[in-house]
């Protein structure tokens, strides 16, 4: 049975002006994206794969279309309603891994807690869930300093995962990371998409990668080009 | 969650990381500690000198000068004149007997045990009733002149200031010689920098023949002073200022505390410039250091509002931590410390200390708020109101 749309784009277009020119990432996009699926966007440097996540996760706006999560319009929330949406609907997972260095791997994670109404003891019960999800429990006091790149990482997806959102939108998540401890991260993908029922977005360089997921757009001269997983 | 935690929740998160910053934050916190140790420095000399001239005085004592008169230095008072006033209504009594005291002030030589430069040094004549009417003053080491001879009892500042003025020293002015008997404290008031003799020994070897310079009188009740006033405005032998003593000597120490505001204030305003601009970088530099935390909690759903004022909290959190670094220094460099000057009122010599008020503590306080809000301002309102998408541009790239 086919799932309904999670996310829906519909004639998204974006411009930049820059130095008075005015610079297409893309025009009249059309996208739909399911509940529970695991999408790859691939696609050459500049041709707007992030600025796609961005639109995505609430951080961009487009210059014209309409973007619907979960049948409600989200190009048209503030930025104060966007904050909150994000809050409970998306989780990001950079490259860089964007951890606060002045904290734990604990208090890195417990961080999207603090927005929710959990009690203390209830937000530390969860974030000892998440980060065993991850298997790094026994790194909870350790600061990011202290870690690899790839346990780095996997705090990042605990961190992203642990307020339940719908989504988990992933900024090249493996390209920081070699080629076995990227496997490590996307095998952690997919058990969201297994698992929890999460939808993950990756966007990718690499083809490797990108074979991780049930389905992969290549987003080129503002357009995509689909190919399913067999 | 609300916008408060969101903010407790940033500014805590902010301020764990200064130790990562440390370097950055020690340069801004450094410059406002500096303005706040100059600036409170250069003040507590006012509030001290303030303290010791306008604190002397008591408002139960009329002191009586000849009308006109800038101060004790150029009065003068016929010894009838003294008599006629130690008559008044309003003059308290002690044994049928008014308590009113006749004195002298001279200007004598000194040198400065600092500079070793001769300086202008306070010397009063009083009687047998002006210690009644200077109830804090009491003798700590030797013992009071006898009158008639050429004795002195020195303040415990003027011999921490002046040379030769130890107890048993002998000293040369007025054309003759004297001898320290004695050292009195006066509660670090202005007393406290004078030499006192004997007042008729005093009217012999300075050719005052009967005169004095000034009347002081304890005053019966509260509206003794009027009555003291109304008495003297009657009496056509009597052109006097009476005032009391309290105000006397605060009006004493307004020109020389004006003049240190006056200076004091547009060098601290001209200091806070230079530690706003250093605030400003600091700020500036570490917003653009964190802008990928700040984006990244922003991206997470906490608010554009509460990143603003968890910055802004740092930065006066910041500057607060600086001026209570200056406000130490200043404590442990300034307060207490003895020094004189030349008190523009009686030419002479002020024994006085640095003292930094609660006052004083305030307008530091105030001011390293404002250097704080004003650096932190800009660089909070940046980092706010940057794109979330276009932060992370600039910060991946």
């Amino acid at each position: 049975m086919t799932k309904e749309p999670l996310i829906k784009l519909e004639g998204v277009s974006k411009h930049y002006v820059k130095n008075k020119m005015s610079i297409d990432i893309f025009d009249e996009l059309d996208l739909v994206i399911r509940e529970n699926e695991f999408v790859a966007v691939m696609g050459p440097s500049g041709s707007g794969k992030t600025t796609l996540l961005n639109l995505i996760g609430g951080i961009d706006r487009p210059t014209s279309g309409a973007i619907t999560f979960g049948g409600e319009r989200i190009d048209t929330f503030s930025e104060s309603q966007l904050s909150k949406w994000r809050a409970a609907n998306i989780g990001f997972i950079f490259q860089f891994y964007n951890l606060m260095p002045m904290l734990t791997a604990a208090q890195n994670v417990e961080l999207p807690l603090l927005l929710t109404k959990l009690s203390k003891s209830k937000r530390a019960e969860h974030v000892k869930t998440a980060l065993s999800i991850v298997e790094l429990e026994d790194r909870a006091k350790f600061y990011p300093r202290e870690m690899s790149g790839g346990q780095q990482q996997r705090v990042a997806i605990a961190r992203a995962f642990i307020s339940d959102p719908k989504v988990l939108l992933c900024d090249e998540p493996t390209g920081d990371l070699d080629r076995k401890t990227a496997e490590e991260i996307l095998k952690i993908l997919q058990l969201m998409v297994r698992d929890f029922g999460k939808t993950v977005i990756i966007v990718t360089h690499d083809p490797e990668a990108a074979k991780f997921a049930s389905r992969k757009l290549y987003l080129d001269k503002g357009k995509f080009f689909e190919r399913r997983a067999a | 969650m609300t916008t408060l935690q969101q903010i407790i929740a940033i500014t805590v998160m902010n301020l764990k990381g200064l130790r990562q910053r440390f370097w950055q934050s020690s340069a801004a916190i450094f410059s406002i500690a500096l303005v706040i140790t100059v600036m409170v420095g250069f003040l507590s000399m006012a509030d001290g000198f303030e303290k010791t001239v306008a604190g002397t005085g008591s408002d139960k004592v009329a002191i009586i000068i000849r009308e006109g008169s800038l101060s004790e230095l150029t009065s003068g008072l016929s010894l009838e004149q003294a008599k006629l006033l130690s008559t008044a209504p309003g003059v308290a009594k002690l044994n049928g007997e008014p308590l009113a005291s006749f004195e002298l002030f001279v200007i004598v030589d000194l040198l400065k045990k600092s500079t070793g430069l001769s300086v202008n040094a306070p010397m009063r004549g009083i009687d047998r009733t002006s210690l009644s009417l200077r109830e804090n003053v009491k003798i700590i080491e030797g013992r009071m002149f006898e009158p008639g001879r050429n004795e002195i009892v020195v303040g415990n500042n003027a011999r921490e200031q002046f040379a030769g003025l130890d107890l048993g020293d002998t000293i040369s002015f007025g054309n003759t010689e004297w001898r320290v008997v004695g050292v009195f404290d006066a509660g670090g008031s202005v007393f406290e920098s004078e030499l006192w003799a004997d007042a008729k020994v005093v009217q012999t070897f300075y050719n005052r023949g009967t005169s004095y310079q000034s009347v002081r009188m304890k005053l019966a009740g509260p509206d003794s002073l009027q009555e003291i006033k109304a008495f003297a405005e009657n009496d056509p032998r009597l052109n006097v200022d009476i005032k009391t003593e309290a105000d006397y000597y605060a009006e004493q120490s307004k020109p020389l505390t004006t003049l240190i505001r006056w200076i004091g204030y547009p060098l601290a305003f001209v200091m806070a410039l230079g530690a706003l601009a250093g605030a400003l970088n600091t700020m500036y530099t570490s917003v653009l250091a964190r802008m990928g935390e700040i984006t990244t909690l922003r991206a997470l759903g906490f608010g554009a509002f509460p990143s603003f004022i968890g910055i802004l909290t740092e930065s006066i959190i910041i500057a607060v931590f600086g001026s209570a670094i200056g406000l130490g220094l200043a404590f442990v460099l300034f307060d207490g410390m003895l020094v004189s000057t030349l008190n523009g009122a009686s030419f002479t010599q002020a024994v006085f200390e640095f003292s930094i008020s609660a006052q004083l503590v305030k307008h530091a306080l105030a001011l390293a708020i404002v250097v704080g809000f004003v650096g932190g301002f800009f660089p909070a309102l940046r980092a706010a109101r940057m794109p979330i998408a276009e932060a992370f541009r600039i910060t991946q790239t």
